[in-house]
């Protein structure tokens, strides 16, 4: 038996991501409809790189003002002062807070701004045709879309923060326009994830196991 | 249009990196891996429909519990303030910050609600020996739905703030905090046992003609 494989692409098949049926669509189509779940199918997610890209862009546009505008601003009778995410964090630091203080860090500036360099180089290695290292990109995508949903930790701290802090005059805490971007990060980012088709990063390999054969 | 289904329903193709395989009968507890790239493409649960069925009521009861009641309350020089789950997407509402309380609202509410009542209708639906089409068509939108169910961010989320707060008030968390606890792991339960492909070989198809031409004989011994 020869190594090479063959792909469900080569055979003209369309395999459904939703129930795992294949099927094989009529003749020169290249759409169809899974006749088990009913599904729109196609060869692989349909512009999955252009649509990627879309929101990646989108997203790292909305990534500074999230970073650079405050996300919760506090008021007492010494007046009004205003928090970013970054402050945030250290405001959080201390001898028994730190834990918190990284989980914020991780979740609300790493995680987000990891997702997008490694969606960037996974979209870059897939138009490059690269070959190398597709089990290690394969999982690389595993993380991004398993990992992405965390990053909405900080909406949900500002979120219970403001509508908890309602202590006039003494002390109140409201939302700033930080958060809107933020939260745009996170369901941006997100969407990039589902746009991209990880099946990319196995195509040019299948199609030379096929030259070789 | 409908494709046309393949006479040999064994044959599948690796989600990730689109290998074509033959998938072997799998044992209660046995996985299948790709011959390729090694993820893996499917678990066989051993009895996962009356263990996830059960998870899921238990599932119901919390969820509505945990909306009833209040999640977290604050006592400050002799003033108190509570929130609820919903409470917190109201307030930004009313603060004007309405796209980012939709978001919290869908997120913490709507989504963790519509995964276990559409999990609840695939379950019951499932019980009989060939599901209807409505099972197949909430499995197929329970994907979609899960993604966006967020309660164990949000309970992480809610930690952070009451700590938070904690450094100038005293914050009393509330019963539903504890519940919501519980039902994140009941969710994860729910997500390990449950075995969608199970279902999918039983379920009554959308394009129920090309059903017929697919291999007979399961439909025997099912």
């Amino acid at each position: 038996m020869s190594a090479a494989v063959s792909t469900a692409l080569q055979q003209g098949l369309h395999s459904c991501r939703t129930c795992g049926l294949l099927s094989r669509p009529a003749h020169g189509e290249v759409e169809g409809r899974c006749p088990r779940c009913d599904e729109a199918l196609a060869f692989r997610k349909p512009a999955a790189l252009q649509r990627t890209w879309a929101f990646l862009i989108a997203a790292a546009v909305c990534y500074i003002p999230a970073n650079v505008l405050p996300v919760l601003t506090t008021t007492t009778a010494a007046g009004a002062e205003s928090d970013t995410i970054l402050q945030g964090v250290i405001l959080l630091w201390s001898p028994t807070g730190w834990p918190l203080s990284l989980i914020v860090l991780i979740a609300s500036i790493m995680i987000p701004i990891g997702k997008i360099i490694a969606l960037a180089f996974l979209l870059i290695s897939v138009q490059q045709g690269s070959i190398k290292s597709n089990e290690q990109r394969v999982r690389l995508y595993g993380m991004v879309e398993f990992i992405g949903r965390w990053s909405m930790v900080d909406v949900f701290v500002d979120t219970y923060t403001a509508s908890l802090v309602q202590l006039q005059p003494l002390m109140a805490v409201e939302p700033s326009a930080g958060l809107v971007f933020f939260a745009a990060v996170v369901v941006l980012t997100m969407l990039a994830a589902q746009s991209f088709d990880p099946r990319l990063i196995w195509d040019p390999e299948s199609e030379q196991e096929v030259r070789h054969a | 249009m409908y494709n046309q289904p393949l006479p040999d329903p064994s044959l599948v193709a690796c989600p990730h990196c689109d290998t074509l395989q033959r998938m072997p009968d799998l044992s209660p507890g046995e996985s299948a891996r790709c011959t390729r790239c090694d993820e893996e493409l499917r678990r066989h649960h051993k009895d996962s429909l009356q263990r996830t069925l059960a998870l899921t009521l238990a599932a119901s009861i919390l969820y509505i519990v945990a909306n009833a009641v209040p999640m977290l309350g604050l006592q400050v020089v002799g003033r108190q303030a509570f929130t609820t789950v919903i409470g917190g997407a109201e307030h930004l509402w009313n603060a004007g910050w309405q796209s980012v309380g939709i978001l919290v609202l869908f997120t913490a509410v709507v989504a963790p609600g519509l995964q276990i009542g559409f999990m609840l209708a695939i379950l019951i639906g499932s019980l009989r020996k060939r599901p209807p089409r409505w099972v197949g068509t909430f499995l197929r939108y329970y994907r979609k739905i899960t993604t966006w169910s967020m309660i164990e961010v949000m309970i992480l989320g809610v930690l952070v703030a009451l700590i938070k707060i904690a450094d100038y008030a005293k914050v009393v968390p509330g019963i539903s905090l504890y519940v919501l606890g519980a039902l994140i792991f009941i969710i994860a339960a729910i997500e390990s046992s449950f075995d969608p492909q199970d279902i999918w070989e039983r379920v009554k198809w959308a394009d129920a003609p090309s059903r017929r031409a697919v291999n007979p004989i399961t439909e025997v011994t099912r």
